[in-house]
């Protein structure tokens, strides 16, 4: 058995770790620096739960080894928000419930960002063409697919700038039986 | 899943790679580039080297290059487009150049995987891995590729069907022969249609198709299909049909034949497809492939 020191750069935060040769990028990131925003569905390439971005582009960080990111820089999905405030990207998939369980909306959000950097106004088809490797078991992509929708909108507006639906996250639900 | 213990080693170049190849020929030692046939092959036990060499950051792998003035609209000379191995199919997707100079790769490209894997596996690999559904195999057989490797007896060119064993032979890769870059010549016109298995997102069927058009006629033709049989095979009845015939008139004929020389029995057949569908299915894809070809005639 081998291992590396590394270097990442996690969110614009240096990081050096030591790793095994056979260690994915996905555990690295979960395990040894506690980034649990990527999320381990499938293990193997097909449901984009662990994408993250690799020196800018999107990938499925199951299917790197951690040795292979050695002095590149990712962003997980803890990285989209600018303190409290919600990317705009995040905003839309809260407001037009773009999620259900929210397994796969890390790496949902973490595609359509790729999606909007070199289009920032797909089509329908094209939306769902570039989610083609993200699996969601809830929401039946309607929404999401809106989401993108109306992230792109938001975008054009103004990055930053707070939307005029911008999202009031209600936490103070009834819980379930009582009335 | 997790891939069994290995050991890793960074080349940084094309010698060094070599170098780590040859020093650990004993440990069945294998290229990594962007891993996405490779990893899953470690997780699951199809592959259990001892030694992996990344490629990935060798940047003179990397790229489209061309003789001819890549910001002009009139490239199509005589010059051949060298892509590296390492190229990524979002390379390939950004070049403007190679969609006018080899559209039949760009065409089977944009259907290829999803978006998270184009960002990430390499021309080099798809056509050394050469998975049986895989797209590029098709198209660069059309594309009439040659493959320019480097290796222990010095560098050599390989056609792309002796790379691809086409006609069912092995591969011409030979141990610790590493892919440098993929060359095509000019062919202003090519397409590809796949049938898109709907889970893997491989080609059920997969069919390519260059055509070379002399003022309405079909001067020459190459077509070849993956995904029926374990390798990609060029589809000789219809490239026969089509030769010496007027454009508009030809693709439907031809492309019935698209079955022709291949035995049902000889096809892929698995759980989702038999091996007679495969081939029923070779000649609608035949006839898109060719459409398409016709589309980005300019
Ligand atoms: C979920 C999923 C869906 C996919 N869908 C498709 C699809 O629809 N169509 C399709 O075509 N492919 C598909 N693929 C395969 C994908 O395109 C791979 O990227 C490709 O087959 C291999 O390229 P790679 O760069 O990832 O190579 P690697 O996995 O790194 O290597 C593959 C093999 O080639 C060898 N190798 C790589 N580069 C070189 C080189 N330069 N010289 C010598 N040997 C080399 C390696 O040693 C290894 O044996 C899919 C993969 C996954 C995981
Ligand atoms: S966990 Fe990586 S793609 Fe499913
Ligand atoms: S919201 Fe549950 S998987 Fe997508």
């Amino acid at each position: 058995m081998t291992t590396h020191d590394i270097e990442l750069t996690v969110n614009e935060t240096e990081v050096e770790l030591t790793v095994d040769s056979r260690t994915l990028l996905v555990h690295a990131l979960r395990e040894d620096l506690d980034y649990t925003g990527p999320k381990v569905g499938c293990e193997s390439s097909k449901c984009g739960a662990c994408t993250v971005e690799l020196d800018g582009d999107a990938v499925k960080s199951c299917t790197v080894l951690a040795v292979q990111a050695d002095g590149a820089s990712v962003r997980t999905v803890e990285g989209f928000a600018d303190g409290d405030d919600l990317h705009p990207i995040q905003q839309q998939f809260s407001a037009e419930h773009g999620l259900q369980c929210g397994y796969c909306t890390p790496g949902m959000v973490t595609t359509t960002k790729h999606l909007l950097e070199s289009n920032p106004d797909p089509t329908r088809e094209e939306i769902r063409t570039a989610l083609k490797g993200n699996i969601c078991r809830c929401t039946g992509y309607q929404n999401v697919v809106n989401a993108v929708e109306s992230a792109a909108a938001a975008l054009a507006a103004g990055e930053g700038e707070s939307a005029p639906d911008d999202v009031e996250l209600q936490t103070d639900y009834p819980t379930p039986g009582e009335d | 899943m997790f891939p069994p213990h290995f050991d890793y080693h960074r080349a940084s170049s094309i010698d060094d790679a070599l170098d780590v190849l040859e020093r650990h020929r004993d440990d069945d030692p294998r290229i990594l580039a962007g891993g996405h046939s490779l990893l899953p092959d470690l997780k699951n036990g199809r592959a259990s080297p001892d030694v992996l060499v990344d490629i990935g950051e060798i940047d003179g792998l990397r790229g489209i290059e061309s003789g001819v003035d890549v910001e002009s609209d009139t490239d199509h000379g005589t010059g051949q487009t060298a892509i590296g191995a390492l190229t990524t199919y979002a390379d390939v997707l950004e070049s403007d150049h190679l969609e006018r100079h080899a559209p039949v790769l760009t065409d089977a490209t944009r259907v290829l995987a999803d978006l998270q894997i184009r960002n990430r596996g390499t021309v080099g690999g798809n056509l050394t891995a050469a998975e049986p559904g895989a797209d590029l195999p098709a198209a660069a057989l059309a594309a009439d590729a040659t493959i320019h490797v480097r290796g222990p007896d010095g560098e050599r060119t390989i056609d792309a069907g002796e790379f691809l064993g086409a006609d069912g032979s092995e591969s011409a890769l030979g141990e610790r022969e590493l892919v440098t870059e993929i060359r095509v010549p000019p062919s202003p016109t090519g397409g590809y249609a796949k049938k898109t298995h709907p889970a893997s997102g491989y080609a059920m069927v997969g069919v390519a198709a260059v055509l070379e058009i002399d003022t309405e006629t079909i001067a020459d033709a190459r077509v070849a299909a993956t995904g029926v049989l374990e390798h990609a095979v060029r589809l000789t009845a219809v490239e026969d049909a089509l030769v010496g015939e007027r454009v508009d008139e030809a693709i439907e004929t031809a492309a019935e034949r698209a079955g022709e020389t291949i035995d049902p029995a000889d096809a892929r057949s698995d759980d989702h497809a038999s091996g007679e569908f495969r081939v029923h299915l070779l000649s609608t894809y035949a006839a898109q492939a060719l459409e398409r070809a016709m589309e980005v005639d300019a």
